[in-house]
């Protein structure tokens, strides 16, 4: 058992270090610590300047344009970016589709799509989840029909995050009903701004608008735009499967962001007898919460030592993923705690600057997180997961 | 960056598991606890000849100089098979209260390392965890020191030779500085010892010192630090415990709603249990990485004290969480004397009180990350 870093990783965690250096707008830091995503705009910018320095798509292989970073120097990458308030990098287009892409894809979608998704030009929207089919994603009837050198879509998806910034979409969409559930459901690449598509804001309760459903009538798309083959989409999820334990590594990570905010809030609350960081009650808190953010980091690096000794993790991944996504709950709620009554002062019906310092940030983080057990595999289903992997149960 | 086992860790971890199979076996649990003072005495002989008792010990005292890894690895075994033997109490934090305080402190360190005697560390007194919240005191007298006043608790001191015993030579409780270390013999003039059970089948003590005759270990005035860096050893030592006690009571939950029929299916085949299991699963798991980053970190020799009380406070909620739940589900045959879970949780609560409670790290901890 050893932890210590080697000689040419503490090289590298000093590189990082001097890149990260006073590169993150004051401006950008509330919004990152609340766990909520920056403007599409920042987050573009931020991409270029990681991709401009060869750092743009960092668990990627070298030979797709990625970093070929080890599970080690990823682990690195990530603690100076979360202790130098940078946001996560949007993952949808670097985690989710493009891995699919570069396991399965053709290789014309590998030449035009990957290096886009790098390079920040191209914002992907994942279009899996149906009014009728969440967590039971199979359940989906997004219908694609050939019609010579094209599928036309009919369909209505939900929960389509950053539909309304997106360039393209990735679709499960239906084009068999013979077999099981799972068989005929293809994957297919669309371009948001085929005729046919109609996307329509959700309105959440952060009032913050990140996600939609999209409708799409008779939505023309060429067959060269199937991943893989037909009738084979389900599967493709498969290699996002290894994947995710990295995902959740990596968001777990940002953790500390919150709570440093949480700390600072309460250092410069004043109450009726002194300031709120030197109440026991609430220092007895906060050290709670920080203690589970530190076992979910000690959980990350125990992901991250099976990874680089390419052992499989089992659920360990599903694991961090309930245990994150818990914690980033009671953080923000407890830097809304923090505040005290200003929490209450949401927006500002007259003058925009007299809104109390961290709102709203604090309680839009406290809201968004709320999403957070049930995206990407319900607290639930991630309960399920790991009674069945690992449990045998 | 990696977690396992050495090959010489991971035979530690081989042996400390076959001698707890042999020795501490489920179904004959009460014969040995009924056993007491012969069995102890023969497996603390057999662990001596293992060579268990010489490895926590520092090379510069003779012994095999095992850290903090080395002794996880023997602990895990230990918590799996809920041993009563105290290694950490009679060996682990003797060995470490004792490194290089004297040329008296390296003769009993060999007698430790032999399993010649027993030494308990009396450190805390009635105003709580606290290392430097201590009252007794050690007056000056000729060449030697008295010592007078009362121990509350002495982990596993019931059966100790000699006592190693914190009293001030200057200072109030609370002070750091002033707090000094004795060596006592359990049959010194003066001292009273009263001895109890805890309810996990260990045995501990409390003692009065009325003008006790103490041997100074290490710097008068100056023990603070000592005792602490031991305590986190020993601290460090029984987090392992915990883990490999929780691991097996996961197991055997898990064996158990597997094969345990009611409405005519596998209890295990309901969600609602599924997900207290799963629970149970995510909580050593929490425990575990907790406990193994911990102990790299102290054996690196680098700053680990809010990481150890955070890992304390960790393991302690998870430990009686898992343990609580494992009765809960085996059902009403889960409270029973018999049944091995129920003394899971009967030692995952002591070992919870063991070196400070959660509340009192977790005030630690955020004392320390202030």
């Amino acid at each position: 058992m050893n932890l210590d870093l080697a000689p040419e990783d503490r090289e590298f965690q000093q590189e990082v270090r001097e890149f990260f250096a006073n590169s993150i707008p004051e401006d950008w830091k509330k919004t990152v610590r609340a766990g909520l995503r920056l403007s599409p705009e920042n987050l573009v910018a931020y991409q270029r300047r990681l991709a401009e320095r060869g750092w743009g798509a960092p668990t990627w292989p070298k030979e797709y344009g990625g970093t070929g970073w080890t599970p080690q120097q990823l682990h690195i990458f990530w603690s100076e970016a979360s202790a130098a308030d940078a946001p996560a990098q949007f993952h949808q287009g670097l985690e989710l589709i493009g891995p699919i892409i570069f396991t399965y894809g053709s290789q014309a979608q590998k030449d035009f799509y990957l290096p886009r998704i790098i390079s920040g030009e191209d914002w992907w929207c994942q279009g899996y989840s149906e009014p009728g089919a969440g967590s039971d994603l199979a359940a989906l009837r997004t219908r694609a029909d050939r019609d010579g050198d094209d599928y036309v879509v009919n369909g209505h998806k939900m929960w389509t995050s950053y539909a309304h910034v997106a360039d393209r979409m990735f679709i499960l969409a239906r084009t068999s009903n013979e077999g099981r559930r799972q068989q005929g459901i293809s994957l297919m690449l669309v371009d948001m701004d085929t005729p046919g598509i109609r996307i329509s804001p959700i309105h959440t309760l952060d009032e913050k608008h990140h996600t939609n459903e999209v409708f799409l009538d008779d939505v023309r798309i060429p067959a060269a735009n199937v991943v893989g083959e037909e009738g084979m989409g389900w599967n493709y999820g498969k290699v996002l499967l290894d994947r995710e334990r990295m995902v959740a590594a990596a968001t777990a990570m940002f953790l500390p962001q919150t709570l440093r905010a949480v700390r600072e809030a309460a250092t410069r609350r004043k109450t009726g007898h002194g300031l709120l960081i030197d109440k026991p009650e609430f220092r007895a808190k906060l050290a709670q919460v920080e203690i589970e953010a530190m076992a979910v980091q000690a959980m990350v690096l125990r992901l991250m030592a099976d990874a680089a000794a390419g052992a499989d993790s089992g659920p360990r991944g599903s694991m961090v993923k309930l245990r994150w996504s818990e914690l980033t709950q009671q953080a923000t709620a407890l830097w809304v705690e923090a505040l005290g009554p200003k929490a209450q002062h949401f927006a500002a019906l007259g003058d925009e600057s007299e809104l109390p310092e961290d709102m709203p940030f604090a309680l839009k983080g406290a809201l968004y997180a709320r999403v957070t057990t049930i995206y990407g595999g319900s607290s639930e289903i991630q309960r399920n997961i790991i009674a069945r992997r690992a449990l045998g149960l | 960056m990696q977690f396992a086992f050495n090959d010489e860790q991971q035979m530690l971890h081989d042996s400390a598991l076959r001698f707890g199979a042999d020795e501490w076996n489920a179904a004959d649990r009460l014969k040995r606890l009924a056993e007491v003072g012969e069995g102890a005495a023969r497996r603390w002989a057999q662990m001596a000849e293992l060579g268990w008792l010489m490895l926590p010990v520092a090379e510069e005292d003779g012994g095999l100089g095992g850290g903090p890894v080395e002794v996880m690895a023997i602990m895990e075994g230990v918590g799996r098979h809920l041993m009563t033997d105290a290694y950490v109490s009679h060996c682990v934090l003797p060995a470490a209260l004792l490194a290089g305080g004297g040329e008296h402190c390296a003769a009993l360190i060999e007698q430790v390392g032999a399993g010649q005697v027993r030494i308990a560390a009396a450190l805390i007194e009635e105003e709580g965890f606290d290392t430097a919240a201590i009252s007794s005191r050690a007056a000056a007298d000729g060449d030697g020191f008295k010592l007078t006043g009362a121990k509350a608790h002495v982990e596993d001191g019931a059966d100790a030779d000699w006592y190693l015993v914190s009293a001030r030579t200057a200072g109030v409780s609370g002070e750091r500085d002033g707090v000094s270390l004795f060596l006592v013999p359990a049959s010194a003039e003066g001292l009273t010892v009263q001895r109890f059970r805890s309810v996990d089948s260990h045995r501990h003590c409390s003692l009065d010192l009325t003008d006790v005759a103490g041997i100074p270990v290490g710097a008068i005035g100056e023990a603070a630090d000592r005792i602490d860096a031991a305590r986190d050893r020993a601290i460090v030592a029984h987090l392992a415990e915990a883990v490999g006690s929780m691991e097996a009571a996961v197991e055997a939950t898990l064996d158990y709603v597997r094969t345990r029929q009611q409405f005519g299916v596998p209890i295990g085949s309901f969600q609602v249990v599924q997900h207290k299991v799963v629970d149970m699963s995510v909580a050593c798991e929490e425990a575990r990485a907790l406990t193994m980053v911990a102990t790299s970190q102290l054996a690196r020799g680098g700053e680990a004290s809010s990481l150890i009380a955070a890992a304390k406070v960790r393991v302690a909620q998870c430990g009686i969480a898992v343990a609580q739940q494992a009765v809960q589900l085996h059902g009403g045959v889960g409270t029973s004397e018999e049944l091995i879970v129920s003394h899971h949780l009967r030692r995952q609560m002591m070992l919870d009180l063991a070196h400070g409670d959660r509340d009192y790290h977790k005030a630690r901890f955020a004392e320390l990350t202030r």
